[in-house]
């Protein structure tokens, strides 16, 4: 029962094969068969969202997602949108606006809210909210979170007319 | 939070489903965003020796809309159904309780077919289906057949679907007047303390036709006829909305739980059922 299956994973761009069993949630693959450790484990209950990666363009909370299912997916996580010495703009923007306390919950709100500003460039306070409101924090009130969401929106959009 | 082991399979097309259902009976299940099974199985609540996950075959996600008629594939997601601008035209309720299941993350995974035929008093499809009077696509060893939605649910989790039956799409008629789906809900991702879906037409200043149902107020989600007779010739004044809500409550059957009493959960009924009959009759 407790067969190991072989695994396949392309995280931020990297291709990684592994063995696992097909019960291993995919947070678990990520962070400790890979060390990928962006992504954290904050409720396992798929309520608080700190655990959330895109996988196949979606955005999804990595302890809700049986390894098995992931095989042969592409997953980005916080990892992939930005370095300490080239941070993403959503990055720049939470710590420009103190969009982060103790930052547990960072990393996911940020994996969110980059898929939230792709699919959604221009979003009001109320898109912005409802469409992180499945990531939980327990520190800002949501408030400064907000806030960098908005202005790494216009910047990303000021960026992209300066491009055209 | 890990479940127990169990075998997995990712067959590429439905006999190989069907088959594997047979061969383990009781033992498997079907896996499609896994947002209900995931969370049931880490709990140890279910237990599933053998899980099917049907996201390698295709044809079983996708909307469309054909002589009146919409179509959803199981497989096809809450946010799919969000997004959809032919839904949106056809059936926007659809987009309007799909808004208000769970939160981003679980509409990317959760889908329709999942949703139906779980057979969770607390999902809100199951209650959308019966106001629509859909109907659920069933595939088994013996062919296809298709169960109105007003006949599928028996019980919490008891279905007509057979352990060898697999769903794999909803149809409904297109429906014509206003729509409302009032939800309320404890915070985002919970399920509802009590739901309403309600789509009325209207004909010359007066309710032409109406279908009310009810989600999570009894162990299966709740068609009442009797409210939607209640509303059917009025004008929709105050007096028909009491009388709606009055038939309504006779027809549910809450149970106290970690969202209220029984008192509270039909006073929060009404509450919804009212705003929802208001809401769809400003757009009828």
């Amino acid at each position: 029962m407790s067969n190991k299956m072989h695994v396949k994973l392309n995280v931020n761009g990297q291709d990684h094969e592994f063995l696992a069993e097909p019960r291993e949630l995919l947070i678990y693959a990520l962070r400790e068969k890979l060390n990928i450790t962006g992504p954290h484990v904050g409720c396992e209950t798929s309520h608080c969202g700190a655990c959330t990666v895109t996988m196949n363009g979606k955005s999804v909370k990595s302890c809700t997602v049986f390894v098995a299912q992931a095989n042969g997916a592409e997953v980005t996580t916080i990892e992939g949108l930005g370095t300490p010495d080239a941070l993403h703009v959503l990055q720049e923007s939470f710590k420009e606006h103190h969009g982060l306390q103790c930052g547990f919950c960072t990393p996911g709100m940020i994996t969110r809210a980059a898929k939230l500003l792709e699919e959604n460039p221009n979003p009001t306070e109320e898109e912005v909210r409802f469409g992180i409101a499945g990531n939980i924090c327990r520190c800002t009130g949501y408030q400064n979170i907000v806030k960098s969401i908005l202005s790494a929106a216009s910047e990303l959009n000021a960026a992209k007319e300066a491009a055209q | 939070m890990i479940p127990a082991a169990f075998e997995y399979y990712r067959p590429t097309d439905m006999a190989g489903v069907i088959a594997l259902l047979q061969e383990h009976g009781d033992d498997a299940r079907v896996i499609a965003g896994g947002h209900s099974l995931i969370p049931m199985m880490k709990l140890r609540m279910a237990d599933v020796p053998h899980l099917i996950d049907l996201q390698g075959i295709e044809g079983l996600s996708g909307i469309t809309v054909t002589d009146g008629v919409v179509r959803i594939g199981a497989m096809t997601t809450q946010h799919e159904v969000i997004v959809s601008d032919a839904l949106a035209a056809a059936a926007p309720i659809m987009k309007e309780a799909a808004l208000q299941i769970a939160d981003p993350q679980v509409r990317y995974m959760g889908t329709v077919g999942g949703n139906v035929a779980n057979g969770d008093p607390g999902n809100d499809m199951p209650g959308l289906m019966q106001c629509l009077n859909a109907q659920f696509h069933l595939t088994g060893p013996d062919g296809d057949r298709a169960v109105d939605a007003r006949d599928f649910y028996e019980a919490a989790y008891m279905t007509e679907r057979e352990d060898e039956e697999v769903l794999t799409a909803i149809t409904f008629a297109a429906p014509t007047g206003g729509y409302a789906y009032e939800k309320q809900k404890r915070k985002i991702g919970d399920y509802a303390t009590a739901a309403a879906a309600v789509q009325i037409s209207k004909e010359g200043g007066k309710v032409a036709a109406a279908s009310i149902a009810m989600t999570n107020l009894s162990d299966t989600p709740v068609w009442s006829e009797a409210a939607a007779d209640a509303l059917v010739g009025t004008a929709c004044d105050e007096a028909a909305v009491k009388a709606a809500v009055t038939a309504m409550l006779g027809d549910i059957d809450p149970t106290e739980d970690n969202r209220g009493p029984v008192a509270f959960k039909r006073h929060a009924a009404g509450i919804v059922l009212g705003r929802a009959i208001l809401r769809a009759w400003s757009r009828a």
